[in-house]
């Protein structure tokens, strides 16, 4: 004869009583845990890095927007969870179970609220978004791009000023930009997929093969930062590092000078 | 209790069994969606093991990179002294993904609980398919073989990522496991599909065609709901894959350079003739594959909604709207898939459009999220196993669903696209919910699939360790990804701003063993409980859905009684009757009925 065995067969004394805490409290380590990782991230140096990009404090302020927005939303939710729990649970509320199926008003306000938000996120963004990848400058490729595995092959305008003739001047791995400049970069692929990935001056596009694609930005401090390959590319994927220079116009000219003589010494 | 005793069937049992059939025909090449889907569960759930060892071999070569792997490692990677090679490397995260979403989360909530489910919650007593629902489950076996046979081909398994982006993926010399192991994983996924279109046709004509009388669609419970709507997604997704998949395995095995450009030189050799383009495989792809995320969380959400009510002793909270927002997380989920391409060099005004509607993807989830806690407002909540799982469900759900607006904020995605964000975000939905989800149902309704119980201590136990050690593993994945640490680096630390994020990573891996080994305590529990449970009657949690009242574990037919639907599935501590619930199948009371219900809407 089977035995029936269900929720009131779970006994109401101090051991239940003592482990339904435990789990209430185990809940409610998710919104405290959750928001400590974010305010240690920045001392721990896990956050956005360093932004030496005219528009990447209009990236940084959309992150920091949205997080803030739904790090109030993910408390609110977090915590109600936490509260119904305990206030609600089997022992403690002794009063009857409210028999009710949703209420209309209520369905309305949380759509509604929650639908306007997100619209004026969408909205919101469109000018910054416009500004990375749909306003190109009219102006001619400062240098280009090219992706292969599992390397960067840069291709700069030589003295005549025009890409794609004899006295271009390339370089491997090692990408040079004057600063304060607007720099617009044709990004290309020999072989697979590619994406070139500036972190600290937030512009990420990925290199497609078959397809020129413009790049664009402005640097605003001098220093020296990665180029990180960040669409998978094969086996070499984790080794397809570059190093970004950012200088002044006139070391930026002097180098490519440099490199200039050395490839005319070679040939 | 009562409900149960009234139709008093408990020594029907028996009989139910009384069917002939060989011990071939009864437990192997059954056409009983019960044993279907127990077969899929099972399968699914080895393969769960499978790909939960990728995982962590990923996140050893994370934690330490080129390390010595202790105790395994000679054996796996003989060839390289026992350590993981970059080549090995892409190919455990490649097939660690597919394992889990073509293996495991997708045939486990479709094919385990969609097939052992839907007849019996709707009141019918098989698929209106049987020998189709059969296929469906064998059809998942050549695709089982093949992979297992990729893992041993020249040049390893797939590499190219769990998306197969073109031209890595096709052209064979772009890597060293582009060549046999990729087109076995395209012939394996196309048997997966095929495997999914069986399941799907079988699940709406059940759905529409085999209800009990009385059981109108609104009166569905919202399992069967979420599983409906995602029959559908299936079948009008899945065709696009099949032919991306058909169209790269001919670009590999004939040339014919769908997506592949003019020209292309890898390693010094041509790639064909091309005249293709490598962007219309991500379209394709995603055209079914950003559908296949709905596939794999919507029933999830429908089988927690069952759970919560259950255990919160009170009906849903808005029951109609949540069957809206499944339909309307299907409906948009066919217009989002652009934007897994924000940063592929599509038209950017395109990912504008894209980027619209996947903000407002957030809204019916928003109200699924609002809905749940609201059932749980004013009830009676008992926290059992599948209980613990369910709350963990909406608490992680918070989590991912809030995280994929940073994504959907295109110029934000522009920083972290390709980062940890997304692999903390792709974790918090398919681990944090779908598999949480999961673990509630095996949970919930173990007991109806053997007649008994699992252990509860070691069920809580699993749970406590799984949420912990699952929340850091995973968390600090958002603040990693924030820092612009790329995913898919064999080394990260190759890059000197990288190099202090090594011990995070140590510590997420140390998370990860840890919940590997709490998967030891489900294992034992599972399998030891069908020895050692403790038997149960027919309706263990008091719930009100049809399958509590048929036998546990219901026989050949499920139901020794032709099923009469009344009312929604829902009706906890209704002031019609005496008892906290009441079942789907119950008959109203004779008299005084109206006066109590009168006194029910004034609540």
């Amino acid at each position: 004869m089977p035995v029936e065995f269900g929720p009131d067969e779970f006994k109401t004394n101090e051991r239940r009583t003592i482990v339904t805490r435990f789990w209430i409290f185990l809940f409610l380590l998710v919104p405290i845990l959750g928001v400590g990782v974010f305010l240690w991230a920045p001392y721990a140096g896990v956050y956005l890095p360093q932004d030496v990009s005219t528009h990447g404090h209009k990236i940084d302020h959309l992150f920091t927007f949205i997080l803030l927005l739904t790090g109030a939303v993910f408390i609110a939710t977090e915590v109600v969870l936490v509260v119904f729990m305990w206030r609600y649970d089997r022992e403690r509320n002794q009063d009857p179970v409210k028999f009710t199926h949703g209420s209309h008003n209520l369905e309305m306000v949380w759509t509604i609220i929650p639908a306007a938000t997100l619209l004026f996120i969408a909205i919101y963004q469109m000018n910054a978004w416009a500004e990375v990848k749909i306003d190109r400058p009219d102006i001619p490729p400062t240098l280009k791009v090219t992706a292969r595995q599992f390397e960067w092959r840069l291709q700069y305008p030589g003295p005549d000023g025009v890409l794609d003739t004899r006295d271009d001047i390339h370089t491997v791995n090692d990408l040079h930009i004057p600063v304060n400049e607007q720099i617009l970069i044709h990004l290309e692929s020999d072989d697979v997929l590619h994406s070139f990935f500036l972190p600290n001056l937030r512009i990420k596009q990925d290199a497609v093969p078959g397809s020129t694609i413009p790049v664009w930005f402005r640097a605003t401090e001098i220093g020296a930062f990665d180029l990180v390959c960040a669409e998978l590319c094969g086996w070499g994927h984790y080794k397809m590092k570059g190093r970004l220079t950012i200088e002044s116009r006139e070391d930026f000219e002097n180098w490519l000078e440099q490199k200039r003589q050395e490839q005319e010494a070679v040939q | 209790m009562s409900a149960t005793i009234a139709h008093g069937h408990e020594g029907a049992h028996g009989d139910a069994h009384a069917h002939s059939g060989s011990f071939l025909t009864t437990y192997v090449f059954s056409r009983d969606h019960k044993v279907i889907g127990i077969q899929f569960l099972i399968s699914t759930l080895l393969w769960f093991v499978v790909g939960g060892l990728l995982a962590l071999a990923v996140r050893w070569q994370l934690a330490w990179p080129w390390a010595d792997m202790p105790i395994v490692g000679r054996m796996l990677f003989s060839a390289e002294g026992g350590q993981i090679s970059p080549e090995f490397y892409t190919m455990l995260f490649t097939m660690h993904a597919s394992v889990m979403i073509f293996f495991v989360i997708i045939p486990i909530l479709a094919g385990a609980f969609g097939n052992f489910l839907i007849p019996l919650m709707i009141g019918a007593e098989d698929m209106a398919f049987p020998t189709l629902n059969m296929l469906s489950y064998w059809a998942m076996w050549p695709a089982f073989i093949l992979m297992t046979a990729s893992f041993f081909v020249e040049g390893g398994a797939a590499s190219a990522g769990w998306t197969a982006y073109t031209p890595l993926a096709s052209v064979h010399q772009a890597a060293p496991a582009s060549g046999t192991g990729q087109t076995l994983w395209l012939l394996g996924l196309i048997f997966v599909g095929i495997s999914s279109m069986m399941g799907s046709v079988n699940y709406m004509t059940t759905i529409i065609q085999m209800r009990a009388p009385g059981m109108t669609m609104f009166r569905l419970p919202l399992t069967i709901w979420a599983m409906f709507i995602t029959a559908v997604l299936q079948a009008f997704a899945l065709p696009v894959l099949t032919a991306a998949l058909f169209m790269q395995v001919l670009d590999r095995v004939l040339g014919t350079g769908f997506f592949v450009p003019e020209g292309l030189m890898i390693n010094n050799e041509t790639a064909g003739a091309g005249g293709g383009q490598p962007l219309l495989w991500q379209h394709l792809f995603w055209f079914y594959s950003h559908p296949a995320v709905y596939i794999m969380i919507l029933p999830a959400m429908g089988m927690v909604s069952d759970m919560i009510a259950t255990f919160a002793r009170k009906p849903i909270f808005g029951y109609k709207p949540m069957v809206y927002a499944i339909a309307g997380i299907a409906g948009l989920g066919f217009i989002v898939w652009g934007h897994h391409m924000f940063m592929s060099g599509m038209n950017p005004y395109l990912g504008m459009t894209f980027m619209l509607a996947t903000m407002m993807i957030a809204l019916p989830s928003a109200i699924k999220v609002f809905n749940w806690l609201g059932t749980i407002w004013g009830g009676k909540i008992e926290l059992t196993t599948p209980m613990l799982f369910s709350l963990a469900f909406v608490s992680m759900f918070i989590i991912g669903g809030l995280s994929g607006i940073f994504m959907a904020a295109t110029p934000v995605d522009l920083f972290i696209h390709d980062t940890y964000f997304i692999v903390g975000h792709i974790h918090y939905v398919l681990f944090g919910s779908s598999a949480f989800a999961i673990f509630g149902g095996i949970y919930y309704w173990y007991p109806k699939m053997f007649g008994r119980m699992m252990n509860e201590t070691l069920g809580k136990i699993h749970f406590l360790l799984s949420f912990i050690f699952f929340n850091g593993t995973f968390f600090t994945m958002h603040i990693l990804g924030a820092g612009g640490f790329p995913r898919r680096l064999a080394d990260p630390y190759h890059y000197e701003a990288f190099k202090h994020m090594q011990p995070m990573n140590q510590f997420m891996t140390i998370c990860a063993l840890g919940m590997g080994a709490a998967q030891i305590i489900f294992a034992i529990n599972f399998f030891g409980s069908l020895f050692f449970g403790k038997r149960v009657g027919r309706n263990p949690w008091r719930a009100n859905s049809l399958e509590w009242q048929a036998p546990s574990p219901p026989g050949h037919g499920n139901f020794d009684f032709q099923p009469v639907v009344y009312r929604g599935p829902y009706e906890f501590n209704s002031p019609e009757v005496d008892e906290d619930y009441y079942p789907q199948t119950q008959p109203p009371p004779e008299k005084g009925g109206q006066e109590k219900q009168k006194e029910g809407e004034q609540h």
